[in-house]
């Protein structure tokens, strides 16, 4: 059933384009970065846009004639719970179908360094494989490694760098501590505040 | 959604336009935003007003061009006029679909010298912002085509424009075709419009006869089919249109029958011809200039705004 409802292809006119939409483009599925409206003076009207190929991440502009249409690419984002790597491949499943997913490296890309066990990401799917994993907007992670703290040294806003068990490095304020458990925006890669 | 400073900027840019035109004994009229006719050209949609009560077929107007020229020929005098207008599904960071245009006609006197009369106000303008812009630049249209292709106006087409896109690795939309006079827009948005320098008025003139919307044609010193229309940029920004405006009943009802038939080969509706119009350019419209001017984006310019919706009250998704 799943199968023949992705088959139903959507186009999109060009005043439909916004940032996120999945788009289809020389035969690889794309999503909109940014959009622009050019119209200069009384002429012909043109949807300027950055897209971003969804396999390779690579970033162009492409220019559509005001009014072109385009097809809509079978691409769906999905919530799954990550489940462990086998260090070739990071496994996902679907909390409610049970159904399991393996992603390899393209399509994990730099969120491995924030897949921590049972967190819930974003899977983007096409033709239902894995295509691109975005990690939670923010994780707790334990701090494994990182120079001895400067104790009531808050003021100074100094920091130090801070590893963590994924292979991610932060940045961290001097009075945190190995072992302690810290907030971070996955989409910076910045420290947000400890947790206690 | 504009700052308070931006609401008083855009009074204070008002009231000088106001004392602009009063000083030159050019006479504000208000015309009617509804209208039974509408514009032609294929690139600009008009709106249809609607009425649950009472039977209508009615548009919003585009531009108030057609009833400001049934003054001119009725009174043969100088008018202007601050209207609201509408353009359908043109949205993003200089459009907004309702916006208010500042249209003046000029009579006795043609686009070149209505040209040098948009430079002062505009200068006049921005001194009242504590702006000093550049001294103006004159661009003729074909020769910015001729200078970026490299090959003369007459064998210029789609494919010469493509393959200077290819050429420079710049996205080419299949879907121009052969449609030359979207091309030529594409090709100078891309490669001339950065070129402008910022804070400097550029006039863009004699545009292909092609474009020649409702200006004057005629064949330049180079044999090269141009029509009397200009185009102001301030810095990168599209400000006004102008035309020497054309006076001829029977071309002008060619032109809006050429758009309609255009409209159709677009699967667009044909449009109602403004038949009050032509019966006053039929008793004669006397030779005369006009241009529009987009007054949101000439307040942008004056304060630095970087999207239509930091001037405007509320854009169309606050309306």
């Amino acid at each position: 059933m799943q199968a023949s409802l992705s088959n139903i292809m959507a186009n999109y006119g060009t005043n439909e384009f916004k940032g996120g939409l999945k788009i289809m483009l020389d035969g690889d599925p794309h999503s909109i970065v940014s959009n622009e409206f050019v119209k200069p003076g009384k002429g012909q009207a043109f949807a300027r846009t950055r897209v971003r190929n969804l396999k390779t991440g690579r970033v162009v502009e492409r220019t559509f004639k005001s009014g072109e249409s385009v097809e809509s690419a079978d691409v769906m984002d999905t919530e799954m719970q990550y489940l462990y790597s086998d260090g070739e491949h990071w496994h996902f499943m679907n909390p409610s179908s049970f159904e399991q997913l393996a992603a390899d490296k393209t399509a994990v890309g730099d969120a491995h360094l924030w897949l921590m066990d049972e967190a819930i990401c974003e899977v983007t799917l096409y033709n239902g494989q894995p295509l691109a994993v975005t990690p939670p907007n923010f994780v707790e992670m334990v701090i494994t490694e990182t120079d001895p703290g400067l104790r009531g040294d808050t003021a100074t806003g100094g920091t130090k760098p801070a590893y963590l068990g994924t292979g991610a490095v932060v940045k961290v304020p001097l009075f945190i501590e190995e072992g302690e458990k810290i907030r971070i925006d996955t989409r910076s890669g910045e420290y947000v505040s400890r947790v206690k | 959604m504009a700052t308070v400073e931006t609401l008083q900027h855009g009074a204070q840019l008002r009231t000088d336009v106001r004392h602009w035109m009063v000083e030159r004994n050019i006479l504000e009229v208000i015309t009617p935003v509804l209208s039974s006719a509408a514009v032609t050209d294929p690139q600009i949609e008009s709106f249809r007003a609607e009425s649950g009560a009472v039977s209508t077929n009615a548009f919003l107007q585009t531009s108030p061009e057609f009833p400001m020229k049934r003054l001119l020929a009725a009174y043969g005098r100088d008018v202007y006029q601050l209207a609201p207008v509408f353009r359908a599904g043109e949205s993003g960071r200089y459009h907004n679909p309702e916006f208010t245009l500042l249209e003046w006609y000029r009579v006795g006197i043609d686009h070149r010298q209505l040209m040098t009369e948009i430079g002062q106000l505009f200068h006049s303008v921005a001194v009242s912002f504590d702006l000093q812009w550049q001294a103006d630049e004159h661009a003729v249209y074909w020769d910015v085509v001729e200078s970026f292709l490299e090959i003369p106006a007459s064998s210029i087409d789609t494919r010469s424009v493509a393959r200077y896109f290819a050429d420079h690795e710049r996205s080419w939309p299949q879907a121009i075709d052969d449609d030359l006079d979207a091309a030529l827009d594409l090709l100078l948005d891309e490669f001339w419009l950065p070129t402008l320098p910022n804070e400097r008025l550029t006039f863009l003139v004699d545009y292909p006869a092609s474009q020649a919307a409702l200006a004057r044609k005629r064949v330049d010193a180079r044999g090269r089919a141009v029509a009397d229309r200009f185009e102001v940029y301030v810095g990168k920004v599209e400000l006004a249109n102008g035309f020497f405006e054309l006076t001829d009943a029977e071309e002008q009802l060619a032109r809006f029958e050429a758009d309609n038939r255009q409209r159709q080969r677009n699967q667009q509706h044909p449009m109602p011809i403004d038949r009050r119009l032509l019966a006053a350019l039929e008793h004669g419209l006397p030779a005369c200039a006009g241009v529009a001017v987009g007054m949101e984006r000439l307040l942008m310019v004056l304060t630095g705004a970087s999207h239509i919706n930091e001037v405007l009250a509320f854009d169309i998704s606050r309306g």
